[in-house]
Parts: structure tokens; sequence; C-alpha cells
């Protein structure tokens, strides 16, 4: 079994449960396990980083340091974490005053941080980890003739590409499709989900959201994978704001590791579908007999 | 009154203008092309007062006025899509990050405008508590900026609340003197380099 270390970020504990519930569960029907780190705090996200970058920057080290005396990969399913620990990471490697300043830090708390945690995201993990093919032998339920739009959001890939390209990343594509999704073309991928303006500047924030939605279904779309847990929420709960102001119908929008776990016989309820807003049953109806 | 469209020697500041290019990811600023590729790659630009290609050039000639008190800075999401596509190697993103930090700084923002409220509140529950207790921190942004909004917010809640990701508690570590301690240490640095 292999094992990694988990950072969850604080959506995965509200909003984003079912993200956190169907990960789990599909990874250790995979044999593989997570294990949270003890006492990790905010990555220090984008709010943050537009008011005090220095302080976003100390606050994510402390994750990375209470993370190497672990030794294993650090795995996040959120975006903006997965972007924030990764820059702090850069800019302590490429930057002698963010080096003092933080250890210095970090020092009175009696942590100290050297440089070599590995931070994953978990669609890299589930890919290029645990891998396609193994994943494939354990499909048992493939939802055969489900259109679903790969939607990656911005975080993931930019600025920094580390296991996938800047602007049409495809490892979600290959993980739906061995799920016995058909994929559709969505060239909206990795545009912008809005952020938080979906709830500060709605007339912008729910707008962009709507040419999402609308694109997924002109491309025959009846679903929508995401792997972050804000573009899930700006996707899929502001549905009925937006189809009060704009033609749309419904769209469910999950994460892919709902869509895998189905596809490898995991119940609907233990990856969190009945925490869906948006009707999943489109989902739920193509998932095929047993294949034997 | 009518305000003057047009700029002159006169509304430029320079020390603004040196500023920007110590900005680090704006060093190749002052050789950006205007070619607007990242106007054209922001999904934002359309509902901006002023192009993010406007916005870079009004910022490297000093016009601090004009951008600080921009919308375009605080519309920006971070998403990348102009950084990544800059021909002349300008981290756009770390440029409005910039901004925004200095527009907070100087108070140069709309009082009640929703976004630096949320980065306000949002660094206020971290320090605090360690982690963000999602539900909170929309009540808390509401009720800055416009309490009425917090009724039509209720449906949404109710949503969340049938489905279970609603949270009633308060996320936090265990060791918040952690907290403290990392942020005395960088205010300590700061002193430092300010004497």
């Amino acid at each position: 079994m292999s094992r990694y270390l988990y950072y969850p970020g604080c959506s995965l504990k509200g909003t984003g449960k079912q993200y956190e519930e169907s990960l789990i569960a599909v990874l250790e029907s995979l044999d593989a396990q997570l294990d949270e780190l003890e006492d990790w705090n905010c990555c220090g996200a984008t709010a943050y980083m537009s008011i005090d970058e220095d302080e976003a920057i100390a606050l994510a080290s402390r994750n990375l340091a209470l993370a190497e005396c672990d030794h294993r990969d650090l795995v996040t399913p959120c975006n903006a974490c997965y972007l924030v620990l990764n820059k702090a990471q850069r800019q302590l490697a490429a930057d002698a005053k963010t080096r003092r300043r933080v250890s210095r830090a970090l020092h009175d708390t009696g942590l100290e941080y050297k440089g070599t945690v590995n931070v994953r995201h978990a669609l890299d993990v589930l890919v290029n980890d645990i891998g396609l093919e193994t994943i494939a032998k354990k499909v048992t339920k493939p939802l055969k003739g489900l259109k679903v739009a790969p939607y990656y959001g911005c975080q993931i890939v930019r600025p920094y590409a580390t296991f996938d390209s800047q602007l049409n990343p495809v490892t979600m594509d290959n993980i739906l499709r061995t799920a016995g999704a058909e994929v559709v073309d969505y060239p909206f991928k990795t545009r912008c989900c809005g952020g938080s303006q979906t709830g500060t500047i709605p007339e912008v924030g729910l707008h962009l959201v709507y040419m999402l939605l609308k694109e997924a279904q002109a491309r025959g779309a009846a679903a929508v994978a995401t792997i972050c847990p804000l573009c899930q929420f700006n996707l899929e709960i502001y549905q009925d704001k937006i189809a009060s102001k704009y033609e749309l119908d419904p769209l469910p929008i999950v994460y892919f590791t709902q869509i895998v776990g189905l596809a490898l016989g995991l119940p609907a309820k233990g990856l969190g579908l009945h925490r869906s807003v948006v009707p999943v049953e489109p989902i739920l109806e193509r998932r095929t007999a047993d294949v034997v | 009154m009518m305000e003057p469209t047009t700029r002159t020697e006169a509304d430029r500041d320079s020390k603004f203008a040196r500023w920007i290019g110590e900005v680090p990811g704006a060093e190749t600023i002052r050789q950006c092309i205007h070619c607007g590729v990242c106007s054209g790659s922001c999904p934002l630009s359309v509902y901006m007062d002023r192009s993010p290609r406007q916005l870079m050039y009004l910022a490297k000639d000093g016009f601090k006025i004009d951008v600080l008190s921009s919308f375009t800075i605080w519309l920006c999401t971070s998403c990348y899509a102009c950084t990544v596509k800059c021909p002349r190697g300008i981290q756009v993103t770390e440029v409005m990050y910039a901004l925004k930090r200095r527009a907070i700084e100087e108070g140069a923002y709309p009082k009640r405008f929703p976004i630096p409220v949320l980065a306000r509140e949002f660094r206020k529950m971290v320090r605090k508590n360690g982690r963000i207790s999602e539900s909170r921190l929309v009540f808390q942004l509401m009720l800055r900026t416009n309490a009425l909004k917090l009724l039509g917010l209720t449906s949404l809640g109710l949503k969340l609340i049938r489905t279970g990701r609603f949270s009633f508690g308060i996320e936090k570590i265990k060791r918040t003197e952690d907290l403290k301690t990392i942020l005395e240490a960088l205010e300590r640095d700061r002193e430092e380099v300010a004497a």
C-alpha cells in the first residue's frame, strides 16, 4: 500500500466535503492511503496574498515545515493550496531574503524548513503514481456514454506547469476516459471560474460562470468534472441564480474523483454524491451493469 | 465637473514608476511592447475600467492615481493566463498583487468595495484561528459591505445546510500560538529592514 501525507485545505472540511470523501474512497479502493498532516493551517490563498505576501508565504511555509519531518510527498486536492504551497516552495528556493525571514519566524515556533517537500496535486498522484492501467483494471461500472466536460480551473497548471500543459491539460481527460466516460472538447477547460467574485461582484462572477456552463452544454456535456473546490462550488451552487437571469438548464457539477469512484463500483453515498445541489441522476443513470 | 482624460507629465509620479520596476516579477515592465496579449487572454478584461495592457502602461510610466484607483486590480482573480503568455516575461499577475497591496496600504479604494474587505476579513480569520471557516467568512463579508445581501444568501445557506456542506463551528488549529509567534517575528523583521 502506498501512503501519502495529506493537506486538505479549508474547503475540503466545509463546502468541498464530498471531494474529500470521494478522494479517500477512491484511493482506498486503489490501495493507497492519505494521512492528514497534523495541525495544518490555511495555505495563505489568493485573498491573503492580496494583502500581505510575506505573511502568506510564511504561513504556507509552516505547513511545509510540518510536512518535512514526515519525508513523504504532500498531496493536496485544492488548486489554490497547490499553487500557494508551490509558490512558497519556489520563493524560498530562489530568494535568500525570503528564506532568512521565514526561517527566523519558523525558528521561534521550534520549526525548521530545509526545502525538501514535494508538493503534489491529487490528480497528479492518481494518474502518474497509481496510473491509468491500474485504475482501468479495477473499473467495474464504466460510465458508458456519459459526456463530460473536463474543467481544470486555472491554478493547477498556471503559472507553474508541474505535470501538465498550461493551456491545454489532458491528465483529467485521460482519467475520465479510463472511467468509461466520453470527454467532450472543452476549450474553456482552464478559464477562470470567477474565484471569490461570484460573492463579491456577482454581476461579473456569475456571468463568467454562465459562459462556462453554457459552453459545456453547447458541446454536448451532460456533466462537468472539476478538480478544485472553488470551481465546483462556483459552477454548481449559483445555477438557479444564473438561470433567473440567463437561459440555462441545470448541469450536474461533480469532482473527478466522484466519477472515477462510480466507475470503480463504489456506492454513490460513500462518494458524497448525495451532497450535490444540482441533481446528479443524469450521471448515475449512465452506470453500466458490472463488467465481468 | 468633467475630468480630463488626457494625462500629462504633471500627472506622473516618478517614485511610483521606480517602485513598480522593482516589484518582483515586474523587472521587465519597461520592455513592455503593448501587444495586448495580457488583455486578450484575460477573461475579466471585458468587465474592467482599464484593460491589463493599459494598466501596465500607466503603471510603468508612474500614473499612480489612475492605477491605484482602477477597478482592474481588484477584478484580477490571479488565473495567471496573462503571465504565462506575456512575450516580455512580465509576471502581470504578480504586478496586480503588488498593486492591490499598495492600494490597501494607501487606502486608495472605494471603502465598501467588497474585494479588499474580503481580503482583510480573510487575513483576520487566519491570523486568529489558522484556518478559514467558509460560512463565517461570507457572513463577515456581507456584514461589512452590504448587510441587506445577507437576506439573499439564505437560499444559498439552506442548500449547503441541506447537503451537509455548511460549517457551523469555527475551524481552528491546535497551536494557535504558532501564528502569533510567526507574525511577531515578521513584524520584527520589517522593523529591522525599515531601520
